[in-house]
């Protein structure tokens, strides 16, 4: 029998997320240089751009739909993936380590009996052999790991992986399996979205303040900065112990770890803690008065200055530059 | 009610990592450990739902002899008894999710607490590995949590808000910052801590599912350019993000 990948896929409202064309395209890579086939799933009510799927992997998708999996539910999509994944016989699974990739996986992986290593940042071949690399502490070291178990479940962590399109979109193969009585013993019952707000650990671009904005009324200027480039609000614990801004915005070990394309530090010295949580973003800009500060030491370009001074005219630039 | 509590003895988060001889471990030298963050916010959880519905907490720890120092730690904010799952090798998370599971099988709980993650390996799934062992249910990641009756409910953090989550006892609720506000232990908590019962058991060897091959340091950064001391060096910064980065 040919052995086969599965590729998990995750909808937010009806919509295939962008974390999970990574994923597409990590599978794709791994049927090539593996010889293997790749199968995929969504589950959910009505999606909208299944087809977009076959832009990134030649793959089998199964949607398993029902009108109760709009929202998520830990305790149906486990059985729904666990009985689809043993029929199949799949050897490699591939999921995004996304809020609901977090919780789903280790799920999966005990009904499968199958090893998992969670939040990937690269996957290598040695000869057969996957050998996964992990960020730990944070990212203040990263841990190179093997799996010993036959089926093996990894989840990669967004926004580090390629969504690499195909040269031509593969034939669209799409099946719709209704799932009759799902189990909702463990549900979503609902959403409560922060409106308007987009979430550091999903941006592009984030700008963050930490002490140096000097207190919560002076946020504005962050946010000003922070419209005009389309991009998230970021905190530093101090700020966020203070009160000054929900912990949901806190980047750092004991917040969110993040690696967006640009990542502007406000008023941040930069916390052992705080750069573990963002040293791997791709671009990094400091503004902080303190010259010595140990943001300087990650930061691709600075300014040594007054972030009172320097955020109102770069803000201003930057509305020229996109205007 | 029983309730059970895991908790991990990690390296502060201020500590900068260094690797062993082994390059398997951190070199633990100059290091101090404490109970893991989100633990903290774990063992709060846990009380507060003793005071409110009756019982007893048991906090479990697996590891060497120093995980004994962040047992106590938890008495002392008012955890009544302690287990310490006693082992010197580095278990992974399928390992320790097994011992914890048979452990709180053994304390007869049905309601669980742990921290989201430990934050030294962030593998962030020792909580359903241990419900899913356990056939409990479970809601990770959580930022509020309520009982009423044998129903559970509580938020979690998603990208972009929150879900509420409904489910059942039995129960593993892992935490995330924001669920509460941990307490100090007190100086009389301290003293009786003192007193309290650690009940040690020897593990035997565990089945290694997730082979650690090495531990390396992240390539590091060159430090980049000040480009100046105030508004004046806005426009290069914007002309360098946009024409060398390319990231505006």
């Amino acid at each position: 029998m040919e052995k086969k990948i599965l590729a998990l896929l995750e909808q937010r409202d009806g919509k295939i997320k962008k974390s999970s064309f990574e994923t597409l395209a990590v599978a794709q890579h791994f049927a090539s240089s593996l010889g293997m086939s790749v199968d995929a799933v969504v589950i959910g009510d009505k999606i909208e751009n299944v087809s977009d799927v076959f832009s990134y992997c030649a793959c089998n998708l199964v949607h398993f739909s029902n009108a109760a999996l709009h929202l998520y539910s830990s305790s149906a999509y486990k059985k729904i993936i666990v009985e689809y994944a043993a029929s199949q016989g799949h050897e490699i699974i591939f999921i995004s380590n996304t809020a609901l990739g977090k919780d789903l996986v280790p799920r999966i992986s005990i009904g499968l009996n199958a090893g998992l290593v969670s939040d990937c940042t690269a996957l290598n071949l040695n000869e057969k052999d996957i050998i996964a690399t992990r960020p730990i502490y944070a990212g203040k070291a990263l841990q190179e790991v093997k799996l010993n178990s036959e089926v093996k479940v990894y989840s990669l962590r967004p926004n580090v992986f390629k969504a690499v399109q195909l040269e031509a979109k593969a034939e669209e193969k799409i099946s719709v399996a209704a799932v009759e009585n799902p189990d909702l013993s463990n549900r979503v019952k609902e959403i409560k979205r922060s409106e308007g707000k987009l979430d550091v650990a999903e941006a592009d671009i984030i700008v963050s303040g930490g002490r140096g904005v000097k207190g919560p009324e002076h946020f504005p200027l962050i946010e000003a900065l922070a419209e005009q480039l389309g991009a998230a609000v970021g905190a530093s614990r101090a700020v966020v112990d203070a009160g000054w801004r929900p912990h949901e915005d806190q980047v750092g070990q004991t917040g969110k770890t993040v690696s967006p394309s640009l990542y502007i530090a406000c008023g941040i010295s930069g916390a052992i803690q705080h750069l573990a949580g963002m040293s791997s973003s791709k671009y990094i800009v400091a503004i902080n008065k303190d010259k010595e500060a140990p943001i300087f030491t990650v930061a691709d370009y600075g300014i040594a200055g007054d972030l009172f001074e320097v955020l109102p005219v770069l803000t201003e630039e930057i509305k020229k530059l996109k205007g | 009610m029983k309730i059970a509590v895991c908790v991990s003895h990690v390296p502060d988060t201020a500590t900068r990592v260094k690797i062993g001889s082994d390059a398997k471990s951190i070199d633990p030298a100059g290091v101090s450990f404490v109970l893991n963050p989100y633990d903290e916010f774990a063992v709060e959880e846990a009380l507060k739902t003793k005071e409110k519905f009756g019982g007893d907490v048991t906090v479990l720890s697996v590891g060497g002899d120093q995980v004994k120092e962040t047992i106590r730690k938890a008495l002392a904010m008012g955890v009544d008894e302690g287990v310490h799952l006693k082992s010197d090798e580095a278990l992974d998370s399928f390992a320790i999710a097994k011992v914890l599971a048979d452990e709180i099988k053994t304390t007869g709980a049905e309601l669980v607490f742990m921290g989201k993650q430990s934050v030294d390996y962030d593998n962030g799934i020792v909580g359903q590995l241990t419900a899913e062992l356990l056939n409990f249910n479970s809601i990770s990641v959580c930022v509020s949590f309520n009982l009423d009756g044998t129903t559970v409910t509580a938020e979690r953090e998603i990208e972009g808000g929150k879900e509420i989550v409904e489910t059942s006892l039995p129960c593993v609720i892992t935490a995330q910052k924001g669920l509460n506000e941990p307490r100090y232990a007190s100086l009389k908590g301290i003293m009786t801590a003192k007193k309290k019962v650690i009940t040690e058991k020897i593990l035997p060897a565990a089945a290694v599912v997730v082979e650690n091959l090495q531990l390396k340091m992240p390539v590091a950064k060159n430090p980049g350019r000040i480009l100046g001391a105030d508004s004046s060096a806005v426009p290069e910064l914007v002309k360098l993000l946009h024409e060398e980065a390319k990231v505006i």
